[in-house]
């Protein structure tokens, strides 16, 4: 990593096909460190499939094409492996999805797979992952007890907690907060808020306000095609496009 | 009132259609232990077959079909799983993994009596194993196997796709995926299947039939070269083979039989009440 970039991730002439279906088209766009990038737009827009080529959990599909570079610190992601790609890049999926067993298991569940065996050194990391994403003192006496049982905000967090653990630089939120009450979601944008210190935050959303509440920048997709990106202020008081005011306003989508 | 007498019929016919259902079971279960329940003793299960097995009891065939029923799984158990991770793990869907799967459909339905004669072609003559306990656990495991990979398949697909995305998501490989996110998850349903399949290898007749089965041999196998007897045979030669036999003993033979697929049935029902408490979501 000799380059110096300002930019966390470039993407560039990024396209994605599922078969036939061009979900994305040419999106050449940059993400700075430190910073949330929020991204809306309606259903089918390819917001997920662009957050998804991120981690490059798209090449799961059988169907799946692409062309177009992603750079994450200046290397193509194409030319990372993809384990310590997704290492690096965390991402928090719709619906909390813990795994069935126990608070504890779930958060060093990734350090656990990549090595780490040493028990102080995974409570020191449960700890500290768990008091960033708020949820250690709610948790801190039942660390043992299984995860299914907590409140779907709590699992929320504890999913941010486990990506967390392996110490990530960007993190991916997939509307983390479609399945959540409003006390729970404003939980998840406080942590966030906080989380964009140290780490790139790309989120997804369907909800426009909480973009507007949390992105320092915002992209409206629309049909695959990146219609406008600015700083998120703009987009919600101004925004240069006429499709944009119309999706904000709640028009269509 | 007309919709409620339709109703009503309805029901009934339902209802009677159950109890068709679990008669025959009644039926079957009662004659067994009226019959054969007086013939069981511990002389019964634990002594050699004498005065040409009228008399004594069934001991060589009882151990006979354990060690078929143990060493047929450990063939099958293992190649079995193999095969359902493969297939529904990583086996893109084209010509060739349906064909595969086509062939696990037709596996299940050929006769058992056909893969007696198979066994007897493939391990006792052209592999030289002879009439065997090794040709007769082989030939079983054969016949298991489409039970085994189907059961297996069924219980990797039950495991939601989202622990293989969220496992994948933190940098797992996938076979670590596989390994740690998913087997553990699916492991009641496979052990169900496996012991569900046993059962079955228990009570088979036709595969051990050319394979391994000894019409009357009064002594334990002493390695897998050996013949053995085993119950389902055993029950078959002694009535129809052997004139002059008391019907408690041909009953008690039955019940010991079904004795086992039961307690195998009832293991696998508890195993995975238990391991589902552990592991549920």
């Amino acid at each position: 990593m000799v380059t110096q970039t300002a930019s966390k991730i470039i993407v560039k002439q990024l396209s994605i096909w599922f078969g036939k279906v061009q979900a994305l088209k040419e999106l050449s766009l940059q993400i700075h460190s430190s910073e949330i990038l929020s991204v809306i737009g309606p259903a089918n827009s390819g917001k997920t499939s662009f957050l998804r080529q991120l981690n490059r959990l798209n090449e799961l599909e059988a169907n799946f094409r692409v062309s177009g570079e992603v750079l994450l610190d200046g290397e193509d992601i194409q030319k990372l492996s993809p384990e310590i790609l997704r290492k690096n890049v965390g991402m928090i999926f719709a619906l909390p999805q813990v795994l069935p067993m126990s608070i504890y298991d779930n958060v060093s569940y990734g350090p656990r797979m990549h090595g780490i065996k040493n028990r102080g050194v995974l409570d020191g990391i449960v700890e500290e992952s768990l008091e960033a994403s708020f949820l250690w003192d709610e948790v801190k006496q039942r660390l043992k007890e299984s995860a299914t049982k907590l409140s779907g905000g709590q699992q929320q967090r504890l999913c941010i907690s486990r990506t967390l653990a392996l110490r990530p630089e960007v993190i991916l939120f997939d509307e983390p907060c479609s399945g959540l009450d409003p006390v729970s979601t404003a939980k998840v944008e406080e942590s966030m808020l906080k989380l964009k210190e140290n780490y790139t935050i790309i989120l997804v959303t369907n909800n426009t306000k909480q973009a507007a509440r949390v992105g320092d920048r915002s992209a409206f997709f629309l049909m695959g095609e990146l219609i406008e990106f600015d700083k998120t202020q703009k987009i919600f008081t101004a925004p240069a496009d006429k499709r944009t005011e119309e999706y904000i306003l709640g028009k269509f989508g | 009132m007309r919709t409620t007498t339709k109703q009503k019929i309805a029901f009934s016919v339902l209802f009677l259609s159950t109890l068709m259902v679990i008669l025959p079971v009644v039926f079957v279960l009662g004659t067994i232990i009226k019959n054969g329940w007086q013939g069981i003793s511990w002389e019964f299960l634990t002594s050699m077959p004498r005065d040409g097995m009228r008399q004594g009891g069934i001991y060589p065939a009882i151990v006979g079909t354990v060690y078929l029923v143990s060493l047929s799984i450990v063939f099958s158990l293992p190649i079995g799983v193999m095969a359902a991770i493969y297939l529904n793990e990583y086996a893109r869907d084209n010509l060739l993994t349906r064909l595969i799967r086509l062939a696990i459909v037709n596996l299940a339905g050929v006769s058992s009596v056909v893969y007696g004669l198979f066994g007897l072609a493939l391990f006792v003559t052209f592999m030289k194993f002879g009439v065997s306990i090794l040709s007769g656990a082989l030939t079983l495991a054969i016949m298991n196997l489409p039970v085994i990979i189907t059961a297996s398949r069924e219980s990797l697909a039950n495991v939601p796709y989202q622990f293989r995305e969220v496992s994948l998501s933190l940098g797992l490989s996938r076979w670590q995926t596989i390994r740690h996110s998913v087997l553990p998850f699916a492991i009641p349903g496979i052990l169900t299947g496996a012991i569900l399949s046993l059962a079955r290898a228990a009570g088979e007749t036709a595969p051990i039939l050319f394979t391994v089965a000894a019409f009357y041999l009064p002594k334990l196998p002493a390695s897998i070269f050996d013949q053995a007897m085993a119950l389902p045979y055993h029950l078959y030669i002694i009535s129809t083979q052997i004139p002059n036999i008391a019907v408690k003993t041909r009953y008690a033979t039955a019940m010991v039989l079904v004795g086992i697929s039961f307690t195998m049935n009832i293991f696998a029902v508890i195993i995975r009440s238990r391991l589902r408490k552990k592991k549920k979501w």
